[in-house]
């Protein structure tokens, strides 16, 4: 209509009810679009039909959208329901044109998937939670199986063993992990040293600093802290890469060429990882030791000769072949649960955050649960 | 038809390390008018739209969108000129942890002061609009098809009604049907609600179909920026390899048919 051009460019949507003999006529003026129509959609909402004819004039509406339409729409509709006859008047062709549009589309829709009743609904998470739990072990303990069948079929033909795909992991999983353990170790052993010595010194037995540095440390504070600090860097990782190619559909491209992704996807990482965690650990230990030794020295006063003499005296050879025996035990705890996470991604991005969450927690929780189970064998063996 | 420019770019310069993309590129897209920008792959189509919705800072030139200098823009200009419009990427990029409902509600809860009912009211006839099923809008994205993905990201793309769209290959991936479906439903929403279309594409019958002009990308600027018939004119072995093709003589005939 004429209307539209003559009105001042910036004027809000407004809405007016007059009275036309026996008519209502709601007129809408100004710009009935999405940023302005909050106070008229509020407005036309408290407005109830009461027998009277309705009219809705749009000659003073400057410019009309989706939104304008759709309310116009929604009064005629709401009105010719409860049986109103209800027109509209003075619309542009443009409006008409919209109006008709949005009113095509007129479907009642949910917003979110029907939730259900809370107490139905908690009783149905514990329910899943607990069938997803039996499900995650079932399929763990599957998955860990199948990785050792296909281990124990690559170890017998060991040509087929991807060594490059190994040799990228072992740097990535270990060499690169040598400053941030080798620094932690070193931090853990002073530690260890300065609280050991407040404790001993009581007792004026402050050389006996050395045996818990020395023993602890070998024993079971380096792989336990190397395990952590792998799980974190690298269980993760597993998870996060494998869950990431498992969303881009690179796992079943794998499939589909006839190759394994437990050959060459788990079984790399958990090689890598088993000759990682051992090298790793022991490393971590020596660190440990000099930490403490350095502290020993400047805080004690005790040489680091005699530090290293008294560790060979008093550390025995058992403490490193627990360390030796438990670490690739961890190492492979680690991967098989990265790839195994990884491995369980579906649907979208947020799942790959989950089960790399989940990764690293029950990891760690594994490696700890494990360690119980070492120190009570070791000591039955008599290692203690 | 051919309204004053809404978008311009002179002289843009877009560079990955040693790669050149573009090299002085020039382009107009006037309001109201379906511009199809076509080129081989590799010729930065996707990343000239990047350039002109901000997402990647060109190297040299003049962007302006609106009238704005999209280079130097203030805060709140910036909001106004993203509240005015809508992109469509390739593979919808719908938010993963919304539902369609909700992810066509989000740019209306960042701008507009609207009531959660006239929202969903809102978001109801948007997703019968894109002509996705009403069942799709309490579904999350993971649960769709393809084709309903794009048609989701078109209806969160239209959510506040933009006078500017643009389009990264709605049709790639779609069956036929669904791609003529998707044509009809772009130029029926340019007619109704007046938009101003910016649509990247390799499919010859959309550009038959919709495309008032098309701008050919090639030697990393815009070769040429005309009608069908006018490209179909120009004597460049790319343009003609591409419009005059066993497929580009298909689309030709299609479309005279239709």
């Amino acid at each position: 209509m004429t209307a539209r051009a003559t009105l001042p460019d910036m004027e809000p949507a407004d809405l007016v009810e007059e009275t036309r003999g026996e008519t209502r006529v709601l007129r809408l003026s100004g710009r009935l679009t999405m940023a302005r129509v909050g106070a008229v959609d509020r407005a036309l909402r408290e407005i109830q039909p009461d027998g009277r004819d309705l009219v809705v004039d749009l000659s003073a509406v400057e410019r009309i959208d989706t939104a304008g339409a759709w309310l116009v729409y929604r009064l005629i509709r709401n009105w010719t329901k409860a049986g109103v006859h209800a027109t509209v008047e003075n619309a542009s062709a443009d409006a008409l044109a919209l109006i008709g549009k949005v009113g095509e589309h007129d479907v009642p829709m949910r917003i979110r998937p029907d939730r259900g009743h809370p107490l139905v609904r908690r009783l149905a998470e514990i329910g899943d939670f607990v069938i997803r739990t039996a499900d995650t072990f079932g399929n763990f303990l599957g998955f860990l199986g199948n990785t050792l069948v296909a281990l124990a079929r690559l170890l017998l033909n060991p040509r087929r063993l991807r060594w490059h795909a190994i040799s990228r992991q072992m740097e990535v999983v270990g060499i690169n992990a040598i400053g941030i353990v080798g620094l932690m170790s070193f931090l853990v052993g002073i530690v260890i040293a300065q609280q050991g010595a407040v404790q001993l010194r009581q007792f004026g037995a402050e050389v006996f600093t050395i045996n818990l540095v020395g023993r602890s440390v070998l024993r079971e504070l380096g792989v336990l802290m190397t395990a952590i600090m792998v799980a974190g860097r690298s269980g993760s990782a597993f998870a996060a890469q494998i869950g990431s190619m498992k969303l881009a559909e690179e796992v079943d491209a794998l499939r589909t060429i006839g190759v394994s992704p437990t050959e060459a996807l788990t079984i790399p990482r958990l090689i890598a990882t088993a000759i990682m965690m051992p090298l790793l650990s022991f490393y971590a230990a020596i660190l440990g030791i000099i930490g403490g030794a350095l502290f020993s020295w400047v805080s004690l006063g005790i040489p680091i000769i005699t530090f290293i003499q008294r560790t060979q005296e008093v550390v025995p050879l058992t403490d490193l072949w627990i360390t030796l025996i438990k670490a690739p035990v961890f190492g492979i705890i680690i991967a098989v649960t990265g790839c195994y996470h990884g491995m369980q991604v579906t649907g979208n991005a947020e799942s790959v955050g989950f089960r790399t969450t989940a990764a690293v927690v029950q990891s760690i929780f594994l490696v700890i649960v494990l360690d119980a189970f070492f120190a009570v064998f070791f000591s039955a063996l008599g290692w203690i | 038809m051919a309204g004053a420019p809404v978008i311009r770019v002179s002289g843009l310069v877009n560079a990955f390390g040693e790669q050149v993309v573009h090299d002085g590129l020039d382009l107009e897209v006037r309001q109201g008018e379906i511009m199809g920008v076509v080129g081989g792959s590799g010729t930065g189509k996707s990343v000239l739209m990047r350039s002109i919705i901000g997402l990647q800072p060109p190297r040299a030139g003049e962007i302006e969108v609106f009238g704005h200098d999209m280079c130097a823009l203030s805060a709140a200009e910036a909001a106004d000129v993203r509240r005015h419009w809508g992109v469509l990427f390739q593979n919808g990029a719908l938010f993963s942890g919304l539902t369609v409902a909700e992810n066509i509600e989000v740019p209306m809860r960042e701008y507009y002061d609207l009531d959660e009912a006239l929202m969903d009211e809102i978001a109801a006839y948007k997703v019968g609009l894109v002509g996705l099923p009403q069942e799709a809008g309490p579904k999350y994205p993971s649960e769709l098809s393809g084709g309903m993905k794009k048609r989701a990201g078109l209806a969160r793309a239209l959510a506040l009604d933009p006078e500017l769209l643009f389009l990264d290959e709605p049709t790639a991936g779609l069956d036929p049907i669904g791609a003529a479906a998707f044509d009809d439903l772009i130029r029926s929403l340019r007619d109704t609600l007046g938009l101003t279309v910016f649509l990247i594409t390799h499919d010859l019958d959309t550009l038959h179909a919709i495309c008032d002009r098309v701008a050919v990308l090639a030697d990393k600027r815009v070769l040429k920026v005309g009608t069908i018939p006018e490209l179909l004119e120009f004597e460049h072995p790319w343009v003609q390899e591409y419009f005059s093709g066993p497929r580009g003589r298909a689309a030709a005939q299609a479309s005279e048919r239709g």
